[in-house]
Parts: C-alpha cells; structure tokens; sequence
C-alpha cells in the first residue's frame, strides 16, 4: 500500500491501540492513565491513553521499521529531504546531530557568531572548534544579521581543513543569508552545510517565503515543528539530502536521544506534517497577512519601527522572513525587555523575547486577528502610558568574541569562580546568554572583553533573565585558571 | 418532540428554556449564531452557547446600560456603543432627542443582519439615521479615538471568543482616551456569583480602576442570566453616578420605563456584602 500526504500513519497506528485495549506490563507504569487519576485529570484520558511505550505494532523510534518509519518517509516528502528524523529531545538535540554527525574532535567548524547555544553545546561535546563569522549587525536596530557570502568566503579560504558550513535559516530576527550561494561555496571547498532552521519550518510550505534549506541543496537541516508548524513543544524533525549517510546519522541520534520516545510528541510531529503538507500554503498565507496587517498598524502608531523585507540588502541580509513580527522599540525610550515585561505583566501578552532593542512576537498557524489587534492596541497604550527619551539606552548588541579555546577544552578545563566584575581579560570557560533569544554572550573558551561584560551588567539591570553560567544570579563566572 | 435549550452556565449548572423551534443557525467567523422562539421568553438570540438576550427580559439589561449614565449627565451628545450588534442599545439611546451622534461597532456583521431579520422589535432603531455601524473590532476601532465621547457603552460577551479583548487592560487604556473629559464608560460587568464571571468582574474592575478616578459598580436582576444577579460598570472622570445623579432632569424627560427610574437607580449602586468584598 501506497501512503499520500492525507494519511498520517502513526496516528492511525495509535488510535487502532487504544481501540484494541491492549493489556499492558510494561512501560510507563499508569497504564493508561490508570494509576495516577490526578494527572488524567489534568490531561485528560485521550492524551493518557497513547502515552505509551514503543512495541510492535507502534514501531521503534531507535530503530524504526514501520509506522515511524512511514511517518518519516512522509515528513521527508513533505520536505523535500532524502530522509527525515524525528526528534523527541527538542530542535537543540537536532542541531547537536548536525554537528557530531561532521565533525569529531579538534575538527572545524564555521559558524555565525548569532547561533543558538545548542550549536555550542554540539562543540563541547564532540571537541569540535568553532570558526567564528562575524554577521554583521544593524547599527539603527541592533540586531546581528544573516553571514554575508564574502565572509563566508573568507573564512573558507583561511580555513580550508573546516568540514563544515552552520547557517542560520533565519535568524530569530527573520534574517536570512545566501544560502544558495553559501552551499555552492562549501560544496566547492568540500565542506557540508548544516542548516539551523528552528525558526524556518513555514519556508517549506507557505509561498513567497525565503528559500529552505533543501531546496538548495545544503546537506543536513534542523526543523523545529513546534515553533510555526503546530506540533507539540519539543518535537522536531532533522531532515538530511542525499549526500548523508542516513544509517550514520541515526547512529549519532541515539548517541544521545531518549530511548522511550513520546508518542504524544512524535504523533503530533505525523499529525502536523499532515496538516501543514495539505493546508500550509493557505495556512502561512494568512500567517503573513497578520504580521503584515500588525506590521504596517505598528509602524502607524509611531516610535515603533517593525521592520521587514526593506532591510534586504542582498548580502547579510539576503531575504527576511515575512511571518515573524519584529519590532524596535528604543526610539519610545524602553528597552526591548521592558516592552517585553510590560506585555506580560500588565496585558496580559506573552511574547516571544526582548531584547535591548527589539521585541519578536511569533505569528504562526495558531493566530488570529483578534489576538494581533491586542498586541497593537496594548503597544499604543504602552507608547502613551509609559514612553521616555530614548536617550541612555545602549545602541549596541553585536559583541565581537575573542576565541582563546575550544569550548570542550574550556569547558572541562581548570577553572576557579571569580566576581564577574573580576573577569575582563580573562578567558571564560561557560556560557553567559539572555533567555530568549538563547544566542551566547560569552561562549566557553572566550576572552571576558570589556563590552560583553558592559553588556551583561546592563541586561541584567533591565531586568533580563541571564542564564548559563553555574551561578545563577549570573553574579559569579568560571574563569580558566591556566 | 420536546425541544429545549439548555445553556451550561457553570461546568455544574444548567439552565434550560423550552423551544418552539429554531428561527436561525449559522456559524459566522468568529462564533455560533443561533435564533430560537420559545413560550416563555418570546425569542432568544444565543451566541457560542450563550444566551444573549431575549425578547422577555431584555428591557431590564438595556435600560440600565443606557439610563444610568444619562440621569447622570443629560448632556450626552456623542455616543460609542462596542458590540451591541442586536440593536437593544440603540433602541433605548435613540429615545434621547439630545444625542447627536451614535458610532455602533459590532464585530460580526451576521449579527446585525441575523438581529435585522428575526429580532426586528429589539434591533428597530440600527438604522436610525443618528446611528453609524461600523464592522469592525471594538479594540481596533477604540484605539483611533482621542477624546471624541461623551459616552461608552459596552455590551459585551463574555470574556471568552470575539469578547475577550473587552475586557483588557489595552482596551479599557484606549478608552480613557477616547473619552472627553467628562465622560463615562458603562459596561457590560458579568456576575458576582459563579466563579468564573466572578473572576471576570474583578479583573474588569481592577482595569477599569487604573484608568478612572471615580468607578463604581450597579446591579440588576436579569432572569436569564447566569445567576440571574448581573452587574454594570460605572467609570468616569468627573461624575459620580450617586452623587451626580440629576434625578429631576431626567424625569422631566417623560420617558417611560419598564425597569429603571431613579430611586432605583440610587439603590442599584448598593452592593450585597459578598459583592463588595469581591471588589475590594
């Protein structure tokens, strides 16, 4: 039998289980929900009763052979990918496949200096050395932008043992690079291309979005269902082209992932794959008209600036993705997380992050007019309730990083905790990050630079969360002793 | 066929009114319309599971959403009336020959067409030439207005579907601006009863209490509602409904009521215990 886009075989296998009332001794033991009525309570029967363990007739994720297997030979096509992977460890965990599945030890790696910490983290567990590319940053917003093609160029050619190309497709932000251009420039050199597409599931489905990673032939790509796609948090799918050794890479996967899966998870992963493979189209084009409509009655309140595709330059910033809905907030004179905080504490809005500029509000297929015109009602009430000069906030963002180590070296090297304002000079051995975005102030192996330090000190007087470091007040950081 | 309505006013309480038949059903884009006529309470308009009025008793809701303000300034000229898209509102505003202006804004325009067509006694007066309808989000619409009304009024759902952003902290901000500096803002209070309009009216008056230096809270029994006691929302910048209330302007008016005069109008504002503890 031959499976189209309209079935979704994991969850037909789930729901004939549950017809079948199956008697279980095994895994997880509330047995449908059975032994802990509180929580079916809370969840309610339905989701209890496919929380389930992996046996025959639901397949294996380790080692799929049937239903997963045909749920991934689906999500593949709806892709465009050779082969697809689903991820139950979270989109972080993809990325760390990416990279343990190229590199080894001491090997390379070109990164932008804006990727998610769990690229990072891929680094300090497989002792592979970032390359760093500068991406650039826009001076008005201050934003770190996509890689321009000559960098990318540049560190290729300094660098020609590199095994690999990260690019992030977008950026929280909704920058996108070249990455048409960057593929054939790594391909060239003999290097692959591994694509942080956390925030790029929509680009495979909705029209007029930038180009998704297979589509251009990079050759391994990290997709968060659940960020615009509708599954469940912490599902996502790695999808690799033809170039990769399938077999190899599911190897590397189980390094590291679980291996009780969630049904719940990977159902949702089938579930949405469905949905987003017949409707997406219709689906990501009435994404974009909300964040275009929220966009231009932003613009109209004034002060606010959301920007969008008139910051294409054709370079760092190749192509900027329509649906997500960012918004420079400092010429009303609050930093980005203040608006952030003023949103959640006082209307009620959750949005995505702030930073000291800007604020992201993700629009995505669960969205609707009515919450948009929430967001814009209470950013005009916040402009004329609490607006300030906009003179003292600090207009910059990028901070050049200064690569002293290998992150695993630093990471698992001699280190003692000194006073943060202690350490400039000093090379740190952990990570200091806002939450969210989650891109790295300081990585480990890093010199403490007197602008990341300033930058830190400043995020936390604005009141954002700083995670990372052992020190969870962030008041204390692990320096290198040697 | 026994064919009855029930409205689940509570996950433990039900509510049920015996039904002629069904006059209208259709699904608009932001909710479920329906139109019943039954023998008790004439026709009800039911939005998402929600009775919305009926043509038995809904003189009380609309009388004291509209009076109430006017025997307290009877200088009202201009007029926004948010939601109200079955016209009971107008009908009571447009008895005022005083008023110049009425912007209605009804999110749902099947509403409208649905109230036109089968609740014509209730919605006689949408198209009265004073009154301007707009289709359009009473948040949206509030927020382009800058010290333009005398007087709001907003007739809201509850707070959950195409209402919920009526009862917003953005909402209730955008309207202090959109009133002058003697205006009022009446809304729709939900009950002090069941929990979750309970928990609904406090967070409202909370809101409301960031914006306006004088905020006060009526009542009125309205059999179909959950509870059957349902509350108003009085907020202004410079009246106090008890103090200000011009009764004798207003009785000079001569306009008949079924519910409302003044002396009890005075008496609405005093709350059971167990309400005022809530609002404090």
């Amino acid at each position: 039998m031959s499976l189209s886009q309209k079935d979704a075989p994991l969850l037909e296998a789930l729901l004939e289980y549950r017809e079948n009332r199956i008697v279980s001794f095994d895994v997880p033991g509330h047995k449908q929900g059975k032994g802990n009525s509180e929580l079916v309570d809370f969840l309610g029967r339905q989701c209890m009763s496919v929380d389930v363990n992996s046996m025959k007739p639901l397949d294996n994720l380790c080692h799929p052979v049937s239903v997963i297997k045909e749920a991934q030979e689906l999500a593949a096509e709806a892709f465009g990918a050779a082969h697809a992977f689903f991820m139950v460890n979270g989109t972080s965990s993809a990325v760390q496949a990416m990279v343990m599945s190229v590199c080894k030890r001491g090997d390379k790696i070109i990164m932008p200096r804006n990727v998610h910490r769990s690229s990072i983290n891929a680094l300090i567990i497989c002792g592979a050395v970032p390359v760093y590319v500068d991406p650039g940053l826009n001076a008005r917003l201050g934003i770190p932008l996509g890689m321009a093609v000559e960098d990318v160029q540049r560190a290729i050619d300094e660098n020609p043992d590199a095994k690999a190309v990260i690019v992030n497709n977008p950026t929280y932000y909704g920058v996108c690079s070249n990455l048409r251009e960057i593929v054939k420039l790594a391909h060239n050199a003999g290097m692959k291309v591994l694509v942080d597409e956390a925030h790029g599931t929509h680009f495979y489905f909705g029209d007029y979005m930038p180009l998704a990673a297979m589509r251009v032939g990079a050759d391994m790509s990290a997709i968060s269902m659940h960020k615009t796609g509708g599954s469940l948090t912490q599902s996502s799918i790695l999808l690799i082209s033809e170039s990769m050794n399938p077999d190899h890479v599911r190897q590397i996967i189980n390094l590291t992932q679980t291996t009780s899966g969630s049904y719940l998870l990977m159902s949702s992963l089938d579930i949405s794959r469905r949905n987003l493979a017949l409707n997406g189209k219709r689906i990501f084009e009435n994404v974009t008209i909300l964040a275009n409509y929220g966009r231009s009655e932003i613009n109209k309140l004034g002060g606010y600036y959301a920007f969008s595709r008139e910051l294409i330059d054709g370079n760092a910033v190749f192509d900027f993705d329509p649906t997500k809905l960012s918004i420079h907030t400092r010429d009303i004179g609050l930093a980005g997380i203040e608006v952030y905080e003023l949103l959640r504490d006082k209307y009620e809005i959750q949005i995505e992050f702030g930073d000291i500029g800007n604020i992201l509000a993700i629009i995505s297929v669960g969205d609707r007019i009515l919450e948009v015109e929430r967001l814009v009602a209470a950013l005009s009430e916040i402009k004329r309730l609490y607006s300030k000069p906009s003179t003292g906030l600090l207009d910059h963002e990028y901070i050049k990083p200064v690569v002293v180590c290998s992150p695993q070296d630093a990471f698992y090297g001699e280190k003692v905790q000194l006073p943060i304002r202690e350490t400039v000079g000093k090379v740190c051995a952990e990570f200091v990050m806002c939450y969210p975005p989650g891109i790295p102030i300081l990585a480990p192996g890093e010199l403490v630079t007197r602008d990341a330090l300033n930058y830190i000190l400043y995020a936390k007087e604005k009141g954002a969360t700083l995670l990372g470091a052992e020190d969870i007040e962030t008041e204390r950081l692990n320096i290198l002793t040697n | 066929m026994e064919l009855w309505y029930t409205e689940e006013q509570t996950k433990d309480v039900r509510f049920s009114i015996r039904c002629d038949k069904q006059i209208y059903s259709a699904e608009s884009n932001y909710q479920r319309i329906e139109i019943f006529s039954t023998p008790e309470f004439g026709k009800i308009l039911v939005l998402d599971d929600r009775i919305m009025l009926t043509e038995k008793d809904e003189f009380i809701y609309h009388e004291m959403i509209v009076h109430v303000p006017f025997a307290v300034n009877p200088d009202i000229k201009k007029v926004l009336v948010i939601g109200a898209g079955d016209g009971g509102v107008t009908a009571e505003l447009t008895r005022y020959d005083t008023i110049e202006h009425i912007d209605l804004v009804e999110i749902d325009r099947m509403v409208v067409d649905a109230c036109l067509e089968y609740l014509p006694d209730v919605s006689c007066k949408l198209n009265d030439k004073k009154v301007t309808i707009h289709i359009d989000d009473g948040l949206r619409f509030v927020r382009g207005c800058e010290r333009e009304y005398d007087l709001i009024i907003v007739d809201s759902t509850d707070p959950v579907g195409p209402g919920e952003g009526l009862f917003t902290q953005e909402f209730y901000g955008n309207c202090h601006k959109a009133l002058n500096e003697s205006g009022i803002l009446v809304n729709q209070h939900e009950s002090p009863y069941y929990a979750p309009y309970a928990r609904a009216m406090r967070l409202a008056h909370k809101k409301i209490s960031d914006f306006f230096p004088i905020v006060r809270v009526y009542q009125a029994h309205i059999p179909t509602y959950p509870s059957g006691h349902w509350l108003f929302g009085f907020a202004s910048k410079k009246f106090d409904p008890i103090n200000g209330l011009d009764a004798e302007a207003w009785n000079r008016l001569g306009l008949k009521t079924r519910y409302y005069n003044t002396e009890l109008h005075k008496g609405s504002f005093a709350l059971p215990n167990y309400v005022l503890e809530q609002l404090n």
